[in-house]
C-alpha cells in the first residue's frame, strides 16, 4: 500500500533531489519536503519524498531493542 | 547494507522481542494491521508463526488495489479503449479482474495503457505525447494522494494541459471506522499505516481511543518494528489504558507532514468513495476541487463500463474486511492463484490472499 525507503540525499536542484540506495542514483521531488537537506535520509514513496527521517530518533529506537536484548539475556542467566 | 533497514531486521533483537510478547501476553487478543505492507512483512519475517497463540492477526483493507470496486475499474478499463487515450497506473493495477475484463488484457487488445513507478512519468508522458490525453489512475490512501496532488500543481505551473487524474484515492481513518462500526470483527487494536501516517500523524488516530476505547501503534515494516509494535499494544491491552502509540518515531510525528497534508487538501476535497466488500463509506474518499476540475478524467471523457458484477465465490470482501481469511475462501489456491487470479487480493503483491499464497501455504488460516 505504501511501500515507501529511506534514501540519502546526494544533491538538490530546484526542489528535485538526486537519492542513492544500494549504488543506483535516482532523482525524487522535495515538493512534499522542501526542507529537507543535502545528506538527509528521505522517507521516498512513488518518486516523491513524504517525509525526512529523524537519525537521532531512529538512533533511540534501536538503542531501546538493544537495551531490550541484553535485559532479555539477563533474565535467561537468572538461575 | 542498507541504512535504516537492515539494522531494523537483527535476530537476535527480534528474538528478545518475542521473549518480551510472549512474557507480557496472557489472555487472547485480535489486533488488526490495516496496511497491506505490514500484511506483506509480517508474512515474510515469519512474524505470526512467532508470536503465542494468544495474539490472533488480522488483515485489513490497507490495499488500494483491492480496495478499489469494480465500478471503478471497469471505467478505467474503458477509457484506456478510447482511441487517442493513454492511460497510466502503477504496476499492481494492471492484472486486477473487473466485472470482463482487465488493463492488462485492453493493452493486449491494443490500448495505450502503460505502467508508471510515478506520476512525474506519467507527467513525461504528458509532455511528450501533447496530442494525446493522458490519464493517471489515483489510487492509493494519504500517502499517494499527496504526491498526485503535487503533480497536478506541477502540470498547471508548466502549463499541462492533456494530463488528467481518475482519483480513486481513499482515507484510512474513515475506513477504520466503517470497519469497527459495522461491529462484524470484535477487535482489540490496530497497528497503524507508518507510512499514511508519516503523512497523516498520528494524532489522527487518537479517535480510536477516545471513541472505540481500542488501543493502537504506529509500526514501521522492520521485522524489529513490527514487533516492538505488536509489544506496545499487548502491553497497552493488557494494562487496559487504550491509547496511541508511536513506535516509528524515526519517521511519525503527531502532527504528521504538513506540507503533503497542504498539498492534497488543496487540490482534492473529501468526499463518499466506494470500497470493495464495504459498499460507500461517507468522506473516505477524494474527488478533485472545483478549481482542478479540469485535470478530472470523469469530466473530461464519457464512458459507459456496462454493469458492474462480482467473481462469483470470490470472498474478497470479506478478506478486506478481516472478517474471513484466505483459506476460507472456495476459490484460494484452486481455482484463484497468482497466475490466474480471480480477486485483486490475490492479484496486489500487498493482497491478503496473495500474502497467504506465498508464504503462508497451506498453514492454518
Amino acid at each position: 500500500m505504501c511501500v515507501a525507503v529511506p534514501l540519502r540525499v546526494k544533491s538538490i536542484t530546484d526542489l528535485r533531489a538526486e537519492v542513492e540506495m544500494g549504488g543506483v542514483s535516482r532523482v525524487v521531488s522535495l515538493d512534499l519536503t522542501p526542507e529537507a537537506q543535502v545528506g538527509d535520509y528521505v522517507i521516498v514513496h512513488a518518486g516523491y519524498a513524504i517525509g525526512i527521517l529523524d537519525e537521532e530518533e531512529a538512533r533511540e529506537t534501536l538503542e531501546i531493542f538493544r537495551q531490550i536484548s541484553d535485559l532479555m539475556e539477563a533474565d535467561d542467566e537468572i538461575p | 547494507m542498507m541504512k535504516y533497514l537492515d539494522e531494523f531486521r537483527d535476530p537476535a533483537l527480534a528474538a528478545a522481542l518475542v521473549d518480551k510478547i510472549r512474557g507480557r501476553s496472557t489472555r487472547p487478543v485480535r489486533i488488526m494491521e490495516f496496511c497491506g505492507t505490514h500484511t506483506v512483512s509480517i508474512f515474510k519475517h515469519g512474524i505470526r508463526e512467532l508470536l503465542p497463540p494468544t495474539i490472533g492477526m488480522l488483515s485489513g483493507p490497507g490495499c488500494p488495489v483491492c480496495v478499489t470496486g469494480n465500478g471503478d475499474l471497469d471505467w478505467a478499463i474503458a477509457l484506456a479503449s478510447e482511441p487517442e487515450v493513454i492511460v497510466t497506473t502503477f504496476g499492481d493495477m494492471l492484472r486486477v479482474p473487473g466485472s470482463r475484463s482487465s488493463l492488462e488484457k485492453a493493452k493486449a487488445e491494443g490500448a495505450d495503457v502503460r505502467m508508471v513507478y510515478s506520476t512525474l512519468d506519467a507527467l513525461q508522458i504528458a509532455k511528450d505525447n501533447p496530442d494525446h490525453p493522458v490519464v493517471f489512475l489515483g489510487i492509493g490512501f494519504e500517502t499517494t494522494a499527496p504526491t498526485i496532488a503535487a503533480s497536478i500543481l506541477q502540470a498547471e505551473a508548466e502549463g499541462v494541459d492533456n494530463y488528467y487524474i481518475l482519483s480513486m484515492h481513499k482515507l484510512t481513518p474513515p475506513a477504520t471506522r466503517a470497519i469497527l462500526n459495522s461491529g462484524e470483527s470484535s477487535l482489540d487494536g490496530i497497528v497503524g499505516p507508518g507510512h499514511v501516517t508519516t503523512v497523516i500523524g498520528s494524532q489522527a488516530w487518537e479517535f480510536l481511543p477516545r471513541d472505540y476505547g481500542l488501543s493502537c501503534v504506529i509500526a514501521g515494516f522492520e521485522p524489529l518494528d513490527i514487533l516492538q509494535g505488536i509489544y506496545t499494544l499487548v502491553d497497552s491491552i493488557e494494562s487496559e489504558e487504550p491509547r496511541v502509540d508511536n513506535v516509528y518515531s524515526r519517521s511519525v510525528r503527531p502532527e504528521g507532514n504538513q506540507v503533503a497534508l497542504e498539498h492534497m487538501y488543496r487540490v482534492f476535497e473529501v468526499c463518499a468513495a466506494d470500497w470493495r466488500g464495504m459498499g460507500r463509506v461517507p468522506a473516505s474518499g477524494l474527488k478533485l476541487r472545483q478549481r482542478y476540475r479540469h485535470f478530472d478524467a470523469r469530466e473530461r471523457f464519457e464512458v459507459d463500463p456496462g454493469p458492474s458484477l462480482e467473481a462469483p465465490g470470490c470472498l474478497c470482501g470479506d478478506v478486506i474486511r478481516g472478517v474471513r481469511t484466505p483459506p476460507e475462501c472456495g476459490l484460494y489456491r484452486k481455482v484463484c492463484t497468482p497466475h490466474h487470479p480471480v480477486g485483486p487480493c490475490m492479484v496486489s503483491s500487498e493482497g491478503t490472499c496473495a500474502a497467504y499464497y506465498l508464504y503462508a501455504g497451506e498453514q492454518r488460516s
